[in-house]
């Protein structure tokens, strides 16, 4: 077989492996329960005919195994269970979990495709100019306004933000509340702030690796080799350092967009955008388990997801595993 | 550092070769030092005093009413109240004690538990290293952020189930340095030789292999404490960390967050506190990484 299809293979096995097990993580992390947790659900109030039918519903009597085999048997089928808010109402609404999952989550990979589609450029760009004129004055301001914005938490960034482009200044929103009949070019303008917070965030990072992985080439022979023929010095980055910086470069893009995964979460509150990451929040205060969990595994897939694929193009954009001697 | 290096900056101050002790040889090291390692340990020091002296810094108690709520800035309230009518720079001095204790704690605990895994994996290798490694790897493969607030919504918010899940979570980072750095020790002579002489894995880890191992250790320890104290925030942010009435950056951040709206900066103080200090923390392992590859090549 060729080797590169078989590394990958390899690489998507494993993938759908861990996956596999952190379901099985998170699904056994309901078995650490304190034993006050029903009436932190249903209320201090709660009878004990009601705490008893609640610990019966969220499967507490059953076998950790079987009840890992039916949440898993669901989730594979697009149904993460009901949400405790219905359990414990009297009205008998009941609310699906991946009926308030999926609206939301296409709302956050909105969100932060919209940011990738900036930062992803923009690091570029920023990285291979700072490896152009490095330890300029450019590089060096370069180099430490990346490393604040890598340090700061991402609520001050966002507070900055809002703070002198929808306050001082109003040139955008600072809630970024969408409604599903919207058009698209005001959805744009309602999350620029949100983006905005999240590009600052990722670029700083992906921006310094790229100058990195760059200037940790620019020591090799061929690129001395290129020098002393006499290529420009943007023609020397471009043109040979570059692609074969590819493979740590993308690596790191991928890193960062599985970031983003995490980063939205915060963002989305602050901005209070209808995300999946606020719905997270929301049912961890309140101790909704169906919907923590069902966010969890989704947050966990797409961060596997994008882990995967940064390996599988780091594999791929090798030129030594391409063409095998 | 060699004795040939020491000799040179050394003629201006003669005297001083009589007796160099640990004290000088570090002045040495630090009159070097750039301009940001030099910011980061002033800003370092700076938030280490405020946390020691905070019941003296404080103009008044931490968790007590002393006045209406959202005061202005001026007068007996220099950085006016809260949501509550607490005092701002009272709580903003506490602050520093609550918020970089509990993550310096949990950074500790996450080291403790992360490198002595690490080194029982590295030295005795086989089915024990196989094993914490796939289970870390596991681990890894959901973000911090996530599996956290699933612990949480589980266990509840407290401080000691918070220091716990951070400490728990981060010590996989911790596991993996140490064990690859202890990997390129373990294969010495020397500790071959220590074995052989039978002592115990204790023995061996403490005075084999974690003195080879200490420099890429401190580095990774501000780097850590950075990362865990700005996890601790933004949960303590999302309003599931460090609960009330505890003074805590990213708490009072979340109740204040109202007067940005009316352009009021107060909000942004504390944030502002947790990015200094970790930026400032960054300078300094910045260097402190710089200092030791340069001095190993």
């Amino acid at each position: 077989m060729n080797p590169v299809l078989k590394t990958v293979l390899q690489r998507l096995g494993l993938g759908i492996a861990t996956l596999f097990v952190v379901s099985i993580i998170i699904s056994l992390t309901i078995q650490m329960l304190p034993g006050d947790f029903a009436k932190a659900v249903l209320g201090q109030s709660a009878t004990p005919e009601t705490v008893a039918a609640f610990q019966k519903e969220i499967g507490l009597d059953r076998h950790p195994v079987v009840r890992y085999m039916d949440w898993i048997s669901g989730v594979v089928r697009g149904d993460f269970g009901e949400s405790y808010a219905s359990a414990g109402s009297l009205a008998g609404h009941r609310r699906l979990v991946a009926d308030m999952i999926g609206p939301r989550l296409l709302n956050t990979l909105f969100l932060a495709s919209a940011a990738a589609l900036i930062a992803v450029p923009l690091s570029l760009f920023l990285g291979v100019m700072a490896a152009l004129y490095r330890n300029s004055i450019f590089d060096r301001l370069v180099n430490v306004v990346s490393l604040t914005a890598i340090s700061s938490p991402e609520f001050f960034l966002a507070y900055i933000l809002i703070m002198f482009l929808a306050v001082k200044f109003p040139i955008f929103v600072s809630l970024a509340s969408i409604s599903p009949g919207m058009p698209f070019l005001d959805r744009l303008y309602v999350i620029a702030l949100p983006t905005l917070t999240l590009v600052l965030v990722i670029v700083a990072q992906m921006m310094r690796m790229t100058r990195a992985a760059i200037i940790n080439l620019l020591a090799s022979p061929y690129i001395e080799m290129s020098r002393l023929k006499g290529a420009k010095p943007l023609q020397i980055i471009l043109r040979h350092a570059l692609p074969n910086a590819w493979a740590p470069i993308v690596n790191v893009i991928a890193l960062n967009l599985a970031y983003l995964v995490v980063g939205v979460v915060v963002v989305e509150v602050v901005f209070t955008y209808p995300g999946i990451g606020q719905l997270m929040v929301d049912a961890v205060s309140k101790r909704d388990l169906p919907v923590v969990q069902g966010c969890a595994l989704v947050f966990a897939a797409t961060y596997i997801l994008l882990n995967l694929l940064a390996d599988v193009v780091t594999i791929v954009s090798n030129p030594r595993l391409l063409h095998p001697r | 550092m060699t004795e040939s290096a020491e000799t040179g900056p050394a003629m201006a101050a003669p005297t001083r070769i009589v007796r160099r002790g640990r004290m000088s040889r570090a002045w040495r090291v630090l009159r070097k030092a750039p301009p940001t390692a030099w910011f980061g340990m002033i800003v370092i020091a700076l938030y280490l005093f405020t946390a020691i002296f905070a019941p003296v810094l404080a103009p008044y108690p931490e968790t007590e009413l002393v006045g209406g709520a959202f005061e202005p800035w001026g007068g007996a309230f220099i950085l006016g109240t809260d949501q509550l009518g607490r005092d701002m720079l009272s709580r903003l001095i506490y602050g520093a004690r609550n918020s970089v204790g509990i993550a310096f704690m949990t950074t500790l605990l996450s080291f403790l538990l992360g490198s002595a895994l690490g080194l029982t994996a590295a030295i005795t290798r086989g089915w024990i290293d196989q094993v914490l490694s796939r289970a870390v790897d596991v681990l890894m493969s959901i973000p911090q952020l996530i599996f956290a607030l699933v612990l949480l919504s589980i266990m509840g918010s407290s401080i000691v189930n918070l220091v716990l899940i951070i400490a728990v979570l981060d010590s996989t980072r911790v596991f993996r340095l140490s064990r690859s750095v202890a990997q390129g020790v373990v294969v010495m002579d020397y500790v071959e030789a220590a074995r052989l002489r039978g002592e115990k894995l204790p023995w061996i880890m403490r005075r084999e292999i974690l003195p080879n191992i200490m420099a890429p250790l401190v580095a990774e320890f501000g780097l850590r404490f950075c990362f865990v104290f700005l996890t601790i925030s933004a949960l303590s942010f999302l309003g599931l960390g460090i609960q009330p009435p505890t003074a805590d950056w990213g708490s009072m951040v979340r109740d204040n967050a109202a007067l940005i709206t009316y352009g009021d900066v107060t909000p942004l103080l504390p944030a502002g506190a947790i990015a200094l200090l970790t930026v400032a923390m960054n300078f300094v392992v910045d260097w402190f990484l710089h200092k030791t590859s340069g001095l190993r090549e």
